[in-house]
């Protein structure tokens, strides 16, 4: 059977993009983006080479190497600017042209940490208005918002214009955010503003939103915990965790499949399993999962816990259990954890391992 | 399916080693070290590193290394940088010429970007953030001078960083993430402090990374990609959890991302290869212990062979 031609999947759709980490390869295919972008406008483009201002100047080539392995063979006018920034560059010239340059050089790579660098000396010595250079990584971002270099040097500005940049900080990350709700760089950035220049005020809102736009969205919930945790604004985790726990059991129940509201819904409770038993909210949240034809795994994964933190189930949930066995005939007779474990050994076949774990490990005098 | 195209990935490897005229490597000019890194890992996993002439790579490295601080760049001329010089020093230790580094140098470089709260900045620019503290650590333990920083505080910085689903982010607060997660189980398991981790509690969240098509991701509700083999595989077994995923369905993904003809690994079925998830592809296959591949250790990102060598003289 012939091979099908091969997709630059990340370059078409950087939303589909799960790469931010490792994220070198992400920061080359999406500045393989903006290099092709920019060759549609080659035609406009004068050499350095032919420009007046930059007459003075010897362009210097990548040296390779004594004995080059590979002499890699870029682009032209690739090739052409990164010649020049190396001559500015190892002149050490902070200059307007020398900012210009390593504009030009950034708009095709945004990934070379070296550039952005010497940028950043320029932007010093000429003392230039850091709302301006504000505004050429709105432009850039958009483009790059998985560069860690872009997202650097923005907070270096910021850190620069202080508490007055908080609320553009945050519309900003609001921005690239309404393009991609995960992206992590956005999130890190996000946080980083809230810890360092403030603006907690509508942040619970804001998850709110994100959540209501999508209930999957596990950064949304990661946010909501750090708001509900950090905010100078809303008294703390035990202040909150009532009203926390309702939000949450109904994000549940509209989506029992849904991992992250249940790992959420643990932090709630994070170190103080006896109150995470005690509740009722939490075990009829089970329960009522339990009832309905949906997805069970995360509702019997979390009893479970419940039953190994010492939880005494009641009769009506000991028979909603009895009734799934029922229809999962490989179950033996047992405690109703070991029931458990067994039932989800057998719908979560691909981490039956891990249930048969649980199975093996069940406290000595569980339920 | 069938099996793993391993002299074909050999020859993708050496092939794109050698290219030319492409973007590829137009764009991936200021990170040739890791790509050196990732390829020359490949290589040997796949026992073809005498493929390559050490000389000519460690002449090359040495010129990307800035003598008056002791770091490297990512490639001549290049400012240094944390990630190129675990890179770099990765590279020696596979060829064994760790002697060809000042060892104090580049040892005090990286040490010297520890900062006040255990934190490890990527270079002189300040930016922080969890995979630093392993490229230091790592770093640092691969040159026997991890005395040189504060480890106890190295630790704390990291475990701060632990989420309530037993996950890790870059900084506190920050969403747990399958890559940032091998950073500070690696960074934790290296300075003997596992201790810190809730094993079962991450072991089940990391195997909750497999999606129904066998792959792995990295958050909850994302694609499967195969560099998340590396990572999500690599965490799960140094905390001893790696029996709690589907290996067969996991090995049967990764072989089905292969490019046939021309060789090299891609992130999901169909997509176009490159060096960086070729290595991971093939990292995984051999944490999942996959024949005819030399056993990484999950730790350091290198073959056992050579940490031993490094460690143990071998």
């Amino acid at each position: 059977m012939p091979t099908p031609p091969p997709r630059l999947s990340l370059t078409a759709d950087p939303k589909a993009a799960e790469g931010e980490i490792p994220s070198e390869t992400l920061d080359f295919l999406l500045a393989l983006r903006i290099s092709m972008s920019a060759s549609s406008d080659d035609d406009d483009r004068i050499p350095f080479s032919r420009r007046p201002e930059w007459s003075d100047v010897s362009p210097v080539p990548q040296d390779d190497g004594p004995h080059p392995i590979v002499s890699i063979a870029y682009r032209d006018d690739f090739r052409e600017t990164m010649d020049y920034f190396r001559a500015v560059y190892l002149a050490d010239e902070r200059s307007h042209r020398a900012l210009d340059l390593t504009t030009e050089a950034i708009e095709m790579n945004p990934g070379n940490y070296t550039v952005w660098h010497f940028r950043r000396l320029v932007l010093e010595a000429l003392n230039v208005d850091l709302h301006e250079e504000r505004d050429f990584i709105n432009q850039i971002a958009i483009r790059n918002s998985k560069n860690y270099q872009i997202w650097h040097h923005r907070r270096w500005v910021a850190e620069k214009l202080g508490p007055e940049a908080a609320d553009e900080e945050l519309e900003f990350t609001k921005r690239i955010l309404a393009l991609d709700a995960k992206n992590y760089h956005a999130w890190s950035y996000r946080q980083w503003v809230l810890q360092s220049l403030g603006g907690w005020e509508k942040e619970l809102d804001y998850c709110c939103k994100l959540l209501e736009d999508d209930i999957f969205n596990n950064s949304a919930w990661n946010q909501r915990y750090f708001v509900i945790t950090k905010s100078p604004v809303l008294g703390g985790l035990q202040a909150m965790r009532d009203s926390e726990v309702s939000y949450t059991v109904e994000a549940i129940l509209a989506n029992p499949q849904n991992e992250s509201p249940w790992r959420y819904l643990r932090g709630l409770y994070k170190g103080d399993t006896d109150s995470l038993v005690s509740d009722n909210q939490v075990s009829d949240g089970c329960l009522k999962v339990l009832k309905t034809n949906l997805n069970h795994i995360f509702a019997l994964s979390l009893l479970l816990d419940l039953l190994c933190y010492g939880f005494q189930p009641s009769d009506e949930l000991k028979t909603v259990i009895e009734a799934l066995r029922k229809t999962e005939p490989d179950t033996s007779d047992a405690n109703l954890a070991t029931t458990i474990c067994s039932l989800l050994e057998t719908v979560d076949p691909m981490r039956s391992n891990y249930w048969a774990w649980r199975k093996n490990n069940l406290p000595f005098q569980v339920c | 399916m069938g099996d793993l195209e391993a002299e074909k990935h050999v020859k993708y490897i050496l092939s794109a080693e050698k290219k030319k005229d492409d973007f590829e490597s137009l764009v991936l000019e200021h990170l040739r070290m890791n790509g050196a890194y990732w390829g020359l890992t490949t290589l040997d996993l796949l026992h073809k590193l005498e493929a390559v002439d050490p000389d000519e790579v460690i002449l090359w490295m040495m010129e990307c290394y800035h003598q008056d601080c002791g770091g490297f760049g990512g490639n001549i001329g290049h400012d240094p940088h944390l990630l190129y010089t675990l890179s770099a020093v990765q590279v020696l230790a596979l060829f064994d010429k760790l002697d060809a580094l000042d060892i104090e140098k580049v040892s005090d470089y990286v040490a010297g970007l520890q900062n006040e709260d255990g934190s490890f900045s990527g270079d002189i620019w300040g930016e922080t953030d969890t995979r630093f503290s392993y490229c230091a650590i790592c770093c640092l333990s691969i040159l026997h001078r991890l005395d040189k920083i504060d480890v106890e505080k190295a630790v704390n910085y990291i475990v701060s960083c632990k989420n309530l689903d037993g996950g890790f982010g870059s900084i506190p607060g920050g969403e747990s993430h399958a890559g940032q997660i091998f950073c500070c189980v690696g960074a934790l398991a290296i300075t003997g402090s596992l201790h810190h981790v809730d094993r079962d509690l991450l072991g089940w969240w990391l195997c909750e990374r497999q999606c129904k098509d066998g792959g792995l991701n990295g958050r909850p509700e994302k694609l499967a990609d195969v560099c998340y083999t590396w990572w999500v595989l690599s965490s799960l077994i140094m905390i001893d959890r790696v029996h709690w995923i589907d290996k067969d369905k996991l090995t049967r993904y990764i072989l089905n991302c292969q490019d046939r003809e021309n060789g090299g690994i891609s992130d999901r079925p169909d997509n176009a290869v490159d060096v960086f998830h070729t290595f991971f592809g093939v990292a995984g296959l051999s944490l999942v212990e996959y024949p005819g591949l030399k056993s990484m250790d999950p730790a350091y990102a290198l073959p056992v062979d050579v940490v031993n060598q490094s460690f143990f003289g071998k």
